[in-house]
């Protein structure tokens, strides 16, 4: 694109809510590393090939430092999740951040998923019974989508699941890039840290079986352990990133599966397809939110574009899970398709922390509702799903059902 | 086939072992990745290639002559 040419806003505005918008495949093919315009004003570089984007994030160059004096401001006041000075507590590379990584990363194995499992199943058997009493039309996202993954994580965490509308305001504030205000999000991030420095006191003083338990006693860095300051800020971000991602994507691999129901009556008939189809649902998620932003603190090249020192680089996997050079017929659902290496999670060193768990749930939902609501379908054309909007995660506001 | 794992780059998704129980396993201190068959039987092989190739950090590697 040449330098005279208008930068692109992003996000790029689009009103289907579940299809991608048609700048994703002009952009892979003619213009795979483009100047885009951000909600603050700020420039900024987007992404959209598989082979760019997976390897970026691979990239320990481009690093996650979006509080550098000169990296793009994402939301207009600056605020939000990538650029506090919470990022930055959390070690970004290198040993430290692998030290990180294994502490917590024990948490989330496929084993300890598996012995959740049990009880997720639970959850959403519960979850439900509450809605087949309430009868239809029912909303998926308030009923299922939302509590199921909000439970699951308030009690890893150890936190109370009673909190949870708190939970969800602060962490709303947090994933902002338009909704609220500076000051409306300086004063919910204030209510949050002080929650859970409350909350480090009391299970250091009881420690539970839980998450924020065992950071604590596992002692401070002196013993291989954490400072209080990273296990305060690792708590904030599990329970921000347990909140909003998978909860949203329950709803929108529901809508996904219903909008055309053969897809829907395939799962019914072969329930062995759960995974791939949980995988190609992630894949094909149109609205998954901003992407991922990096600050590239050297000059490099890619696809051909040489980036300076520097530069703030958006990764947008929802575009580039969707290249037909990665994938064969990579705008089609293919409820079978393997392997699926798409980018929902990342790629490299930070791929996504929780991901077996957001598997395991999605997976769980999927088999519960296919056996207890058979004859699930949308209780509205899917052109009347509307996205939520002003967030760095991507969602629909209602997903109406009936059966 | 021979399967090899890079411990190093190993970022704990757990990908291999919901795909792959039978030959890959995670450490339960760390999550990082312990190889249970280095040489896994014909019917496994399928389930191998997937996990190597869905794996985020690329640390599974498939020799598919051995």
């Amino acid at each position: 694109m040449s330098v005279n040419e208008q930068a692109l806003s992003y996000p790029i505005p689009n009103d289907a809510a579940l299809d991608p918008p048609a700048e994703w495949a002009e952009l892979r093919t003619r213009c795979p590393v483009t100047h885009v315009t951000l909600p603050s004003g700020d420039r900024a570089t987007l992404l959209t090939r598989y082979e760019d984007v997976k390897q970026v994030l691979a990239d320990p160059r481009f690093t996650r430092q979006l509080t550098a004096p000169d990296a793009a401001r994402l939301s207009a006041d600056g605020s939000g999740v990538f650029s506090s000075e919470m990022a930055t507590i959390i070690p970004d590379s290198g040993e430290e951040h692998q030290h990180w990584r294994r502490l917590v990363g024990r948490w989330f194995t496929a084993k300890r998923m598996n012995a959740l499992r049990p009880a997720m199943i639970r959850i959403a058997d519960d979850l439900i019974d509450d809605m087949v009493k309430r009868g239809a039309p029912s909303d998926l996202r308030a009923s299922l989508g939302f509590p199921l993954p909000v439970y699951v994580i308030c009690d890893m965490l150890g936190v109370p699941a009673a909190d949870r509308d708190r939970f969800s305001y602060w962490s709303d504030t947090l994933l902002s890039l338009t909704r609220y205000g500076k000051a409306e999000i300086e004063v919910a991030q204030g209510e949050f840290f002080q929650y859970m420095s409350d909350l480090v006191a009391t299970k250091r003083a009881e420690p539970g079986d839980d998450l924020m338990s065992e950071m604590i006693t596992a002692g401070g860095p002196e013993d291989g352990g954490l400072s209080d300051i990273q296990i305060l800020v690792t708590g904030m971000a599990l329970l921000v990133a347990g909140h909003e991602t998978t909860a949203n994507m329950i709803g929108k691999m529901v809508s996904m599966l219903l909008a055309d129901r053969t897809r829907w009556e395939r799962l019914l008939a072969d329930p062995a397809l759960i995974r791939t189809a949980v995988e190609e649902s992630l894949r094909l998620d149109a609205n998954s939110g901003f992407g991922l932003p990096r600050y590239l603190n050297a000059e490099t090249e890619v696809s051909g574009t040489v980036l300076p020192r520097g530069t703030t680089v958006v990764c947008s996997m929802a575009a580039a899970n969707r290249d037909e050079t990665a994938f064969e017929n990579a705008g089609e659902m293919d409820l079978t398709r393997s392997p699926n290496p798409h980018l929902a999670f990342g790629s490299g060193a930070h791929s996504c922390l929780g991901q077996a768990l957001a598997r395991t749930e999605l997976q769980v939902v999927l088999e519960a509702l296919l056996r207890r609501l058979p004859t699930l379908e949308l209780a509205v054309p899917v052109e009347e799903l509307e996205r939520v909007e002003g967030l760095a995660v991507g969602g629909l506001r209602e997903v109406p059902v009936r059966w | 086939m021979k399967v090899i794992v890079d411990e190093a780059k190993c970022c704990g998704a757990g990908q291999c072992v919901l795909i792959a129980p039978e030959v890959f396993d995670q450490r339960d201190e760390d999550g990082i990745v312990v190889l249970l068959e280095p040489e896994p039987a014909g019917d496994r092989h399928t389930a191998v290639r997937e996990a190597a190739a869905v794996c985020p950090a690329a640390a599974i590697q498939l020799d598919e002559d051995a």
